[in-house]
């Protein structure tokens, strides 16, 4: 299977995602953001980091960017696209798909590992993997899912509700929820489920000497659905 | 144009007789713009004028040490062709004055310092002062240097992961901030700051030039008064986005042989590159300041050559490689300009509108910079405090072990380095709240350990033991995760040097710092002096920083505090005397804050360090933590913390009293936990290397059971642990 990762200038997270995809099988390939088109791909994946510096709303000057017209495409033609964090934000940025990040709930960029509960229906992305309650990672300062009354009916509604923060035991409740998110939202998909925006970082956590490995089930689940 | 007189250069910071010494070099009056280069290079940050003399007996050498002090970063061999570049450096004038921004800048340039030797940044950590937390600045302080570490390392996207927070009044009026980084280069890829070669072009890239910061290095060879607000403007502010695309354009042009020399700006920003590289290559420099890029309209030579304004290097290339240099920083959306040129004059000569504004031997600006041999004074050591064995027969351990674990100087410091981004780069094997921090040499079975380390309240007790004890510190802390210590860098952090005292406490701490360097072949490579850390004629605590290196040489061998097993046995190795002058508990329990330090044996800090790491080597230890502050007693409940477990104690035996033996600060020890069937082993191997060790207890379910003590649980003991920061922080 073959990926691209998307990277902006002030990317960070485009070598870790590489890594990753590479250790699971992907073959991957690095497009920078003043490309106008996206190389024959199977999965794009827009990686974390503070993409133009974040200094407008995360994510926005990136959702403008020569590259992205070509992800919009590809997604919109049933590709499969991930954004994780800011590639989350840049996702939400782009309309591909609903809501908005808000600032984390207590103010303060958290770095810790969470666990989230993952929705296995209908998805390239969660359909049958092992473990459906993932200890995963999460660094990030805007990471507060918000959405309207009616998006959220709309994401209830069509189980697009990706993964959500919980307890070691799946149990969800506001003392699992990190950052103030709605629901205990920490992923999204779009209306058909060829996209993907996540804040929890599954490429920070894919060896046992690392602070999980539960990152490892997510790509190796992800690859074989697509196979 | 302002005339230059002796007024003008005192409110430069220079003293009077060194500009005496200026217009005698020089055999005229300096220019302004001569002035402010001549009081940038000679101020004590600069030109380490107090320090130099002290400084110069350090050890720095072995056979790991590629590059000692005196570059942008010191570099040791780790073997495989890779290096590890690493340096501390303090930014305490600006951090105080402007928290978010002086802490965010001053882990830009350490990153800067190490980048620019060709190395990408791999690990940042930080070491961080705080004032009594009752003193009313200290809470938004704490928050703001936090952030601003944090804003800055995050964005850039390098894992902070280690560090150390502590509260002590001497701070209030001027906080510490250190900031380490750790980098990997491959050896023979590293870059050096001596220009070479007559014609070379001169290079400027990065951001753009403001008025920010000018006089910086200035304000930190200062002290501080009560008009410290109105220096908020010399503050530079930090752009960690434009540091990111400097650092991959940096390392994209390193990739080939076009750089001869690169130096970054940090302070006295294009004044102390230049002269810097063009000193350490024997030759001149000609500079044509209308090609500097400029954010603001107007800027004088003076304002252009004093600006700290920051993310930016200066490169001296290799002719005909103009053209490649400035595609990869136009692809990075960076500035490039051709700025001036190496010449053989030996002199800096500066042009503005075709004018020359100042011509200087570069000669005067480093080597003839003033030196002082400063007066100091031999400190006493205190007389040692008789505490009186029936004033603990009130006590309980376990009420004082409480009360000790919820200080603010020994509780958990998650709620900081929560907001530390610990995991980017996914080499992160160990996070802060270990002994150390420890990230995987990418790619490879090698990881590197680093920690820092600092004992103010030692090395105020007695500067020459404090000095010691701290590189003995860092060394064990190394070793508990299982790494062989390397080498060290220091940050410096000192009160004002033209006080006897001060300076005594300087020279003395140094002599102890090197004497453990020296004995335990850990070489000092990097470093940072800050002096005149004081606030209203009242100096800090001394407090040198150390920060450490080690290797270990396929990281699943790494070891971790956290206990693992019920059943197994914890032992103590190093003897425990029962010294409880200085120790936390003497000051929290029993409110005695005098006496000695904890004496430093050398001999027996070497020894047993040696057996902790032959032990692990056999594979004997299952998780180790080093003995410090708060004794045995304090480092076992961390332990326990961690790892989710509990202990019971064996009873004590020997004539020791309970809490001298729990809570003393003795050095050289180690808590370890073993299997019950290596017993034997590791007592044979402990024997045959002679080093002293208690059988202290076991591993059991989730409390701490001392005899003759109520139990507690280690859920409870997380809690004191955990709260008393967030509570601090949130009230």
């Amino acid at each position: 299977m073959k990926s691209s990762v998307i990277i902006f200038p002030g990317s960070n997270c485009d070598r870790d995602m590489d890594v990753a995809l590479k250790k699971f099988g992907f073959k991957n390939k690095m497009v920078w953001h003043n490309e106008t088109s996206v190389p024959k791909s199977d999965l794009i994946v827009l990686p974390g980091g503070f993409s133009y510096g974040d200094y407008l709303r995360c994510g926005s000057i990136a959702s403008k960017s020569k590259i992205i017209n070509s992800v919009i495409e590809f997604a919109n033609k049933g590709g499969l696209v991930i954004g994780v964090c800011n590639g989350f934000q840049i996702l939400i940025e782009t309309g591909l798909v609903a809501g908005a990040l808000l600032r984390n709930k207590y103010l303060k960029f958290i770095c810790k590992n969470i666990y989230v509960k993952a929705n296995k229906v209908k998805n390239k992305y969660f359909h049958k993997i092992k473990k459906d309650i993932l200890e995963l990672h999460i660094a990030h300062n805007d990471g507060n899912y918000f959405c309207s009354k009616d998006d959220l009916n709309f994401l209830q509604d069509n189980d697009l509700i990706a993964c959500k923060y919980c307890d070691i035991n799946g149990e969800v409740s506001e003392n699992s929820n990190p950052n103030g998110s709605i629901e205990n939202i920490a992923g999204v998909f779009n209306k058909n489920k060829n996209i993907l925006g996540m804040m929890p970082h599954p490429e920070r956590v894919i060896d046992n000497c690392l602070s999980s490995n539960d990152g490892s089930y997510f790509f190796e689940n992800l690859l074989s659905n697509m196979r | 144009m302002i005339k230059v007189n002796e007024k003008i250069a005192i409110e430069h910071g220079l003293k009077k007789d060194e500009y005496k010494k200026i217009c005698e070099l020089l055999k005229r009056t300096p220019n302004i713009t001569e002035l402010g280069i001549f009081s940038a290079m000679w101020n004590e940050h600069c030109s380490y004028k107090s320090s130099k003399i002290h400084l110069k007996k350090l050890n720095t050498k072995s056979d790991k040490v590629i590059q000692g002090p005196g570059e942008n970063a010191g570099v040791i061999d780790i073997g495989d062709n890779d290096a590890i570049v690493f340096k501390i450096e303090s930014h305490n004038h600006p951090s105080f004055i402007e928290p978010y921004q002086g802490a965010a800048t001053g882990v830009g340039g350490i990153l800067r310092d190490v980048f620019t030797m060709g190395a990408r940044p791999i690990a940042n950590l930080n070491s961080i002062h705080f004032g009594s937390p009752s003193n009313k600045k200290t809470k938004n302080l704490l928050r703001g240097v936090v952030q601003g570490i944090g804003g800055y390392g995050n964005c850039i996207g390098v894992p902070t992961i280690a560090g150390q927070t502590s509260f002590d009044e001497s701070y209030n009026g001027n906080i510490l901030v250190n900031a380490m980084t750790l980098g990997l280069v491959k050896k023979n890829k590293i870059f050096y700051s001596k220009a070479a070669g007559l014609n070379k072009p001169v290079i400027y890239v990065g951001s753009k030039t403001g008025r920010d910061g000018i006089h910086g290095a200035s304000m930190a060879s200062a002290k501080f008064d009560d008009k410290i607000e109105e220096k908020k403007p010399t503050v530079q502010v930090g752009d960690p986005f434009t540091e990111k695309l400097l650092l991959e354009a940096c390392l994209e042009l390193m990739k080939d042989d076009s750089i001869i020399a690169i130096q970054d700006m940090g302070a006295a920003g294009l004044t102390s590159s230049s002269v810097e590289m063009a000193s350490k290559g024997k030759l001149g420099i000609e500079l044509f300041l209308d090609k500097v890029p400029c954010r603001e309209e107007n800027m004088t030579p003076y304002e252009i050559m004093l600006s700290e304004s920051q993310e930016r290097m200066l490169i001296v290339l290799e002719n005909g490689k103009e053209k490649k240099a400035k595609e990869i920083f136009d692809k990075w959306n960076l500035d490039f300009s051709i700025i001036g040129k190496t010449t053989n004059s030996k002199n800096i000569e500066l042009y503005f509108n075709n004018e020359n504004v100042a011509n200087i031997p570069i000669d005067f600006l480093s080597e003839q910079a003033p030196q002082y041999d400063r007066k100091w004074k031999k400190s006493k050591t205190p007389q040692k405090i008789k505490f009186k064995k029936k004033d603990f027969k009130k006590l309980k351990i376990t009420e004082a072990l409480k009360k000790i674990i919820s200080s603010p100087n020994i509780c958990s410091k998650e709620w900081i380095w929560e907001q530390y981004d610990h995991t980017v780069m996914g080499d992160t094997i160990q996070k802060p709240g270990g002994d150390a921090g420890v990230v995987r040499v990418h790619g490879t079975e090698k990881a590197v350990a680093a920690s820092v380390d600092s004992s103010a309240a030692y090395c105020y007790a007695h500067p020459l033991s404090g000095g010691k004890q701290i590189v003995c510190e860092t060394w064990r802390n190394l070793i508990s995760v299982g790494s062989k210590p390397i080498a060290i860098t220091n940050c410096l952090n000192f009160g004002n040097p033209e006080k006897p005292e001060n300076m005594g406490e300087f020279v003395e701490c140094v002599e102890g710092l090197n004497e453990a360097s020296k004995y335990l072949n850990f070489p000092v490579v990097s470093g940072n002096v800050s002096f005149y850390n004081e606030t209203k004629d009242k100096g800090i605590k001394p407090t040198p920083t150390i920060g450490g290196v080690g290797i270990i040489k396929n990281y699943k061998d790494m070891v971790t505090m956290d206990l693992k097993n019920i059943g197994n046995l914890i032992l103590v190795v190093g003897k425990t005397e029962g010294n409880l002058d200085q120790s936390i508990f003497a000051k929290e329990i029993l409110n005695e804050k005098k006496g000695p330090p904890p004496d430093v044996n050398l001999f027996n800090e070497k020894n047993n360090g040696e057996a902790i790491m032959k032990l692990i080597e056999n594979k004997l230890i299952l998780s180790a933590h080093d003995v410090s502050l708060g004794g045995i007693i304090t480092g076992i409940t961390k332990m326990c913390i961690k790892g989710n477990k509990g202990i019971k104690f064996y009873k004590l035996k020997g004539l020791i009293d309970k809490f001298e033996y729990f809570f003393s600060e003795d050095q050289g020890r180690y808590i370890i936990e073993i299997k019950k069937e290596s017993l034997e082993k590791v007592k044979e191997i402990l024997d045959k290397n002679s080093n002293h060790y208690d059988l202290l207890g076991e591993v059991v379910k989730d409390s701490v059971i001392i005899d003759g003590e109520p139990t507690l649980q280690v859920d409870k003991l997380r809690e004191y642990n955990k709260s008393w920061l967030i509570k601090y922080m949130v009230n």
